[in-house]
């Protein structure tokens, strides 16, 4: 591969992992305050579809986008009214919608199967456009993809340096202590996890309106990208940057995939096209493993001096998660 | 400020938890609230500071009447609470922690922040560091933590919920002189306990509630049998402490080192012998309960080892199941999270502890057994009651009565925590039963009457050290208080070159 | 409110009326005729004998998922990896039969094989999610997600490549067993197998027993209302649910089994034909209750038998027997969840 190549396959990966960031923010912020969506696979599938026939009829990708937000706002607004108020698993109520969306989606999506209707275009920066390298990697995208490397910055920046990010982390780890200190938990939960979910469901028109532009049902594609948008979060310790890297890994995977496919005639496409999945999944393992007691019970007879490396490695690749999450909160 | 409550009813369900109490706390007192458990103190405080709304009655402030909405609420009219457990956010930063929830722009100005932190702090003569993470401080700085930050919002009301359980003498000298010195300057103080020697040493005045209403009010100097007699309604039982009949070993902890999370203990060596009961007194994160559950396999050693019985079978590496196979039983702390399970029944929780042999689940065996146990131990419920009903002292009674026979070795933390006289010398009293037959007890308590009461033998940790066995009949509170505090052990070390 | 037979029932009845309600408003969307299209569900569910023993064809592999499933439920597990260990079912199962198809050996024999193949399949591949869970400290949640996906791709990599058809690879899947290999099939029906029928009967049978009589189900219900404290009570924690992974693993090794030597007689891309996560949903409308098991399976298998013809009579698309199942599992939940409140403020 020559190095133009290369680097337009670099402007790609950071493409194509643009609606992966946007789930993965949308879904760290939810669950930063304590609500688990679970429901993300269906949601992305249903906001593809809902937002790509919004802007089909109406022939505006804003309107599609704004549908995408709002229909992972509601659906993220159903798991919190589900779980905040009426007190239903979690878990239960995202999985369930997980699977009511994805056949949502499908049945409603059906008619439109296949049109050709708007899609968004790359807009280069002007000036910035030219650097060598740097241009065609970063300033020759579409607007999302912009948005997407804004969003981890704002996103960081929002949870841990501003007063309101200070309080949704304290919500999610210790909502009690929250409480005491005037939040009221379950509206910050309500509008976080409604938060969340618009930013998520902007995955949906990337891919319908950009990346895969249409909607093909149930050959799109796109089955599946939501459970790696909830093991990312886990792999990105509900820190943005972290998160970030884990989505660029996941979307540089699949690119290898795709490179790697005529070097492995053996290999069927649709194999490697599964590949990331569960690579990515185990890469939970690393930074789980840790938590696991049979781990302390072989390191306490180890050396000292070597138990403190594998713990320094193990501690630096371990995440924690809000100590609130999937709890709900009683005042007494 | 002036704290007055007029005829504060609330009820849960039928039970009357506060019944038309009214007094008057002037300010720049230090009001003592008494009661055992169940009394009503936790409930009255809870209304004052906006957990609860009353059913009915009234709360004024400097003679003005409030209605207070919420906690949030409460400290915006003054009153600040210091909860048992301070309610606080472990993985932050402490000064994260202490200005959350403090309205403001955007971005908070944590540099003005960190000054203000620091000039409060040396007011009291406190020592946090405000970059250091929460988690890291001891329950005693997170009182000191809390106090500051209640202030900084302009509290003029403390109620503090026995504050005193879980911290070290020198940091309870410390929190009696920072309220005292806070009285002084016009703050109203209320503080709740049910220990009598806190209020006498403390309180400008004590009030006493008994099953939701005030019995009394007292000044001092205060009479300690006539205060008793108030939160009792009688005189309580004192046991005598019998001789203990020691036999051989049945745990033997050789040249032990442990690591916790922020803890290290080096070379703890302890031999219990059969029958007798060894206390772990300490503050709390001391290293105690880290020893503790070793001695159950529930913690591996980095050093050393674990042997059981006389012929010192070792067990270092072996889990907690094998140690109770040979004998050992662990009861935690936290009843409802560690040691029992919501949800299932008192038969069903003797079904389990029983191990019962067959396939299918003998119905009327397995309730006959729940009977005899609940008759044996004297448990306020049925069969078929769920456990998470029970109250927590018949909680702590089933935990009792779980536990098989023959037993070697009960490994108890706070034993009679939270619990009210009458469970606590119900408790210790099957407790010693055991000890009779030559089951050993160690256990670990943060109240140092009950270590110095019920122990032959103490072993006090203080930041990772740990004393010899200390004879509990040649021991002080006075003394066991300063090795809590980390003190005179130097003078330890000579004595044991001496012996 | 009081926490009565009747307002349970009232509000149960509550939660289907609106879920038909809101798949009448999702059918104008689609801008179809909701009446027309329940009738040909109805009529194609129950509208001859061939489509009724259809139906049971399909409640048997879905019976067995729900099985499993209660177990592991029981053990306060979320197996959703039970996916992959349906398609591991199905593999082991094709495998056994690849091997032994020509060997001459008595059908049945075979079969016996077969189906035991299956279930090793199942077992370990549910066995590995309970290794990554207690051992690498990885949610079942995700682990099973990962191995869902490792176990399509195996599916597919056998299918397109070591044991494709001869000549053309195709989705259609691998060449088709000889018929003297299939499952026996009921007198007077086309697909209707009765010892499949038998397995599915006597596992949910077992299952609630299990749960419900015996020492071991009163040991799984403690590791899964508190590990901690079962530990403490001297119950093997991470032992029960290995266990309890195992027998889910079974039960979706059969299912798996079923689908191939019963249903599909080869293996196809999609063997698990989403039953272990139609199963999560049949699990989570009963309330983990082993009782009702068996009937709302039976009616989810109903619905998604009903719905084949959509697409050729109305030009619907087949998934509306999803979005059914999805809208009643999701306002029971809700239902339960207002009733649970109401009752609460009442007292």
């Amino acid at each position: 591969m020559n190095d133009a190549a290369l680097i337009t396959s670099i402007a790609g990966v950071l493409a194509a992992a643009a609606p992966v960031l946007f789930a993965v923010i949308g879904e760290t912020i939810s669950e930063r305050a304590g609500v688990l969506n679970l429901s993300m696979n269906g949601m992305i599938l249903l906001s593809a579809m809902g937002s790509f026939a919004v802007a089909l009829a109406t022939d505006s990708v804003v309107l599609g986008f704004l549908a995408g937000a709002a229909i992972g706002a509601f659906i993220a607004f159903v798991v919190a009214f589900a779980s905040l108020t009426l007190r239903q698993s979690q878990v239960a109520v995202g999985f369930v919608l997980a699977q009511l969306c994805r056949d949502l989606s499908y049945f409603l999506g059906n008619p439109i199967m296949g049109k050709v209707g708007p899609r968004i275009s790359q807009v280069p920066i002007p000036v910035l456009e030219r650097i060598p390298v740097l241009g065609t990697i970063f300033f020759r995208q579409d607007a999302m993809t912009y948005l997407s490397f804004v969003l981890i910055v704002l996103a960081w920046f929002f949870i841990f340096k501003t007063r309101p990010g200070l309080v949704l982390r304290g919500v999610g780890e210790r909502p009690a202590a929250a409480y005491i200190r005037g939040a009221n938990v379950n509206r910050q939960r309500y509008v976080y996890a409604v938060i969340g979910g618009a930013i998520a469901g902007l995955a949906g028109p990337i891919y319908s309106l950009s990346i895969k532009a249409g909607w093909k049902g149930t050959i799109s594609g796109l089955d599946g990208i939501g459970w790696i948008v909830l093991s990312i979060t886990i792999f990105g310790g509900w820190k943005p940057f972290r998160a970030a890297f884990g989505a660029y890994l996941f979307a540089f995977l699949q690119w290898l995939g795709l490179v790697l496919q005529p070097s492995l005639p053996s290999v069927p496409s649709q194999v490697l096209q599964v590949a990331p999945f569960p690579l990515m999944i185990l890469t939970l393992l690393f930074v789980n493993i840790g938590n696991a007691e049979w781990v302390d019970r072989s390191l306490a007879r180890l050396p000292e001096n070597v138990r403190r490396d594998i713990a320094k490695v193990l501690r630096a690749l371990n995440a924690t998660p809000p100590a609130g999450l999937g709890t709900p909160f009683e005042k007494e | 400020m002036q704290v007055e409550v007029r005829g504060i009813t609330k009820c849960f369900g039928a039970v009357r938890a506060n019944d038309d109490i009214s007094f008057t706390v002037p300010s720049a007192t230090i009001e003592g609230i008494l009661g055992e458990n169940g009394a009503g103190k936790s409930t009255l405080m809870k209304i004052l500071s906006g957990f609860y709304r009353p059913d009915s009655g009234d709360i004024l402030l400097d003679g003005k009447k409030v209605e207070i909405d919420d906690p949030a609420d409460a400290i915006r009219q003054g009153i600040g609470m210091l909860h048992q457990d301070p309610l606080d956010f472990p993985p932050l930063k402490v000064i994260d922690d202490f200005l959350l929830g403090k309205r403001g722009g955007l971005l908070p100005r944590r540099r003005a922040v960190i000054r203000e932190f620091n000039e409060l702090a040396a007011r009291f003569d406190f020592s946090i560091d405000p970059e250091s993470y929460v988690d890291t401080l001891t329950v005693g700085e997170r009182q000191q933590l809390e106090i500051l930050r209640l202030l900084w919002l302009g509290a003029r009301v403390l109620i503090l919920d026995e504050p005193t359980t879980g911290i070290s003498l020198p940091q309870k000298e410390k929190l009696f002189a920072t309220l005292k010195k806070l009285a002084a300057e016009g703050m109203t103080v209320l503080f709740v306990s049910h220990k009598l020697e806190d209020v006498e040493s403390l309180c400008n005045r004590a009030t006493v509630l008994r099953q939701g209403r005030l019995v009394g009010t007292m000044e001092p100097p205060f009479d300690t049998k006539a205060l008793v007699g108030m939160m009792f309604g009688k005189e309580v039982p004192q046991e005598p402490k019998a001789q203990p009949r020691m036999g051989g070993t049945v745990l033997h902890a050789r040249q032990v080192d442990l690591e916790g999370i922020r803890i290290q203990i080096k070379g703890v060596d302890l031999k219990v012998r059969a029958g007798e009961v060894i206390g772990l007194a300490g503050m709390e994160g001391s290293g105690q309960t880290l020893f503790l559950s070793a001695c159950a396999g529930l913690a591996q050693p980095v050093q050393g080892s674990f042997c059981l019985d006389e012929e010192e079978k070792d067990m270092t590496g072996r889990t907690y199941h094998e140690f109770r196979k040979r004998g050992v039983a662990y009861l935690p702390a936290a009843r409802l999270e560690q040691a029992l399970i919501p949800g299932l029944t008192l038969t069903e929780h003797f079904i389990l502890a029983e191990g019962m042999k067959g396939f299918f689940i003998d119905r009327k065996k397995s309730e006959e057994l729940a009977r005899r146990r609940i008759s044996l131990f004297n448990i306020k419920g049925r069969p078929d009651s769920p456990v998470e009903s029970l109250s927590g002292g018949n909680q702590q009674r089933a935990l009792l009565a779980l536990m098989r026979d023959p037993l070697k070795l009960i490994l108890v933390e706070h034993p009679t925590r939270g619990l009210d006289i009458e469970s606590t010398i119900y408790i210790w009293g099957k407790l010693k039963e055991r000890c009779a037959h030559g089951t050993a007890i160690v256990f670990i308590s943060s109240d140092l009457d009950e270590i110095l009461k019920y122990s032959d033998r103490v072993l006090v940790f203080f930041a990772g050290k740990v004393t010899p066995p200390l004879d509990a009949r040649t021991l002080s509170v006075e003394r066991l208080g300063r090795l809590i505090g980390g003190k005179d052990w130097d003078r330890l070390e000579t004595e044991a070159a001496h012996a | 409110m009081r926490d009565t037979r009747a307002n349970r029932l009232l509000f149960q009845i509550g939660a289907v009326l609106f879920a038909l309600l809101v798949t009448v408003l999702v059918l104008f969307l689609a801008g179809a005729q909701p009446f027309a299209a329940y009738k040909y569900i109805v009529l194609g569910a129950l509208g001859s004998w061939d489509v009724v023993t259809n139906v049971l064809v399909s409640w048997v592999p879905l019976l067995l998922a729900t099985s499993g499933l209660l177990v592991t439920f029981t053990v306060g597990l979320w197996n959703i990896g039970i996916e992959g260990q349906i398609t591991l079912g199905a593999v082991f199962t094709t495998w056994a039969m690849r091997l032994l198809q020509d060997s001459g050996w008595n059908p049945t024999l075979i079969l016996v094989l077969a189906l035991l193949a299956g279930i090793l399949g199942g077992t370990l591949w549910a066995l590995l999610a309970g290794v990554l869970r207690t051992f690498g400290g990885v949610n079942e949640i995700f682990g099973g997600l990962g191995l869902n996906f490792v176990a399509t791709a195996l599916n597919i990599w056998l299918i397109f490549g070591p044991w494709k058809r001869p000549g053309v690879a195709s989705m259609s899947g691998t060449l088709p067993f000889d018929r003297a290999l299939w499952m026996p099939i009921a007198a007077g029906s086309s697909r209707l197998t009765p010892a499949t029928l038998v397995m599915a009967v006597v596992g949910i049978i077992a299952v609630y027993a299990m749960i419900e009589g015996t020492y071991f189900g009163l040991r799984l219900k403690a590791v899964g209302k508190n590990p901690k404290a079962a530990y403490i009570l001297g119950i093997p924690t991470w032992q029960n649910m290995m266990a309890s992974f195992a027998i889910c693993g079974v039960f979706a090794g059969l299912a798996g089994a079923v689908q191939v030597t019963a249903v599909y007689h080869r293996l196809i891309p999609s063997i698990s034909s989403g039953y272990g996560y139609l199963g999560l949903m049949v699990a989570l409308l009963v309330g983990y209750r082993a009782s009702l098991a068996a009937p709302v399976a039976l009616f989810f298998a109903a619905l998604n038998v009903g719905s084949i013809q959509l697409p050729i009579i109305l030009k619907l698309d087949s998934s509306l027997a999803g979005v059914l199942q999805g809208t009643l599992v999701l306002f029971v939940m809700l239902g339960n969840g207002i009733r649970a409140r109401l009752i609460k403020k009442g007292t």
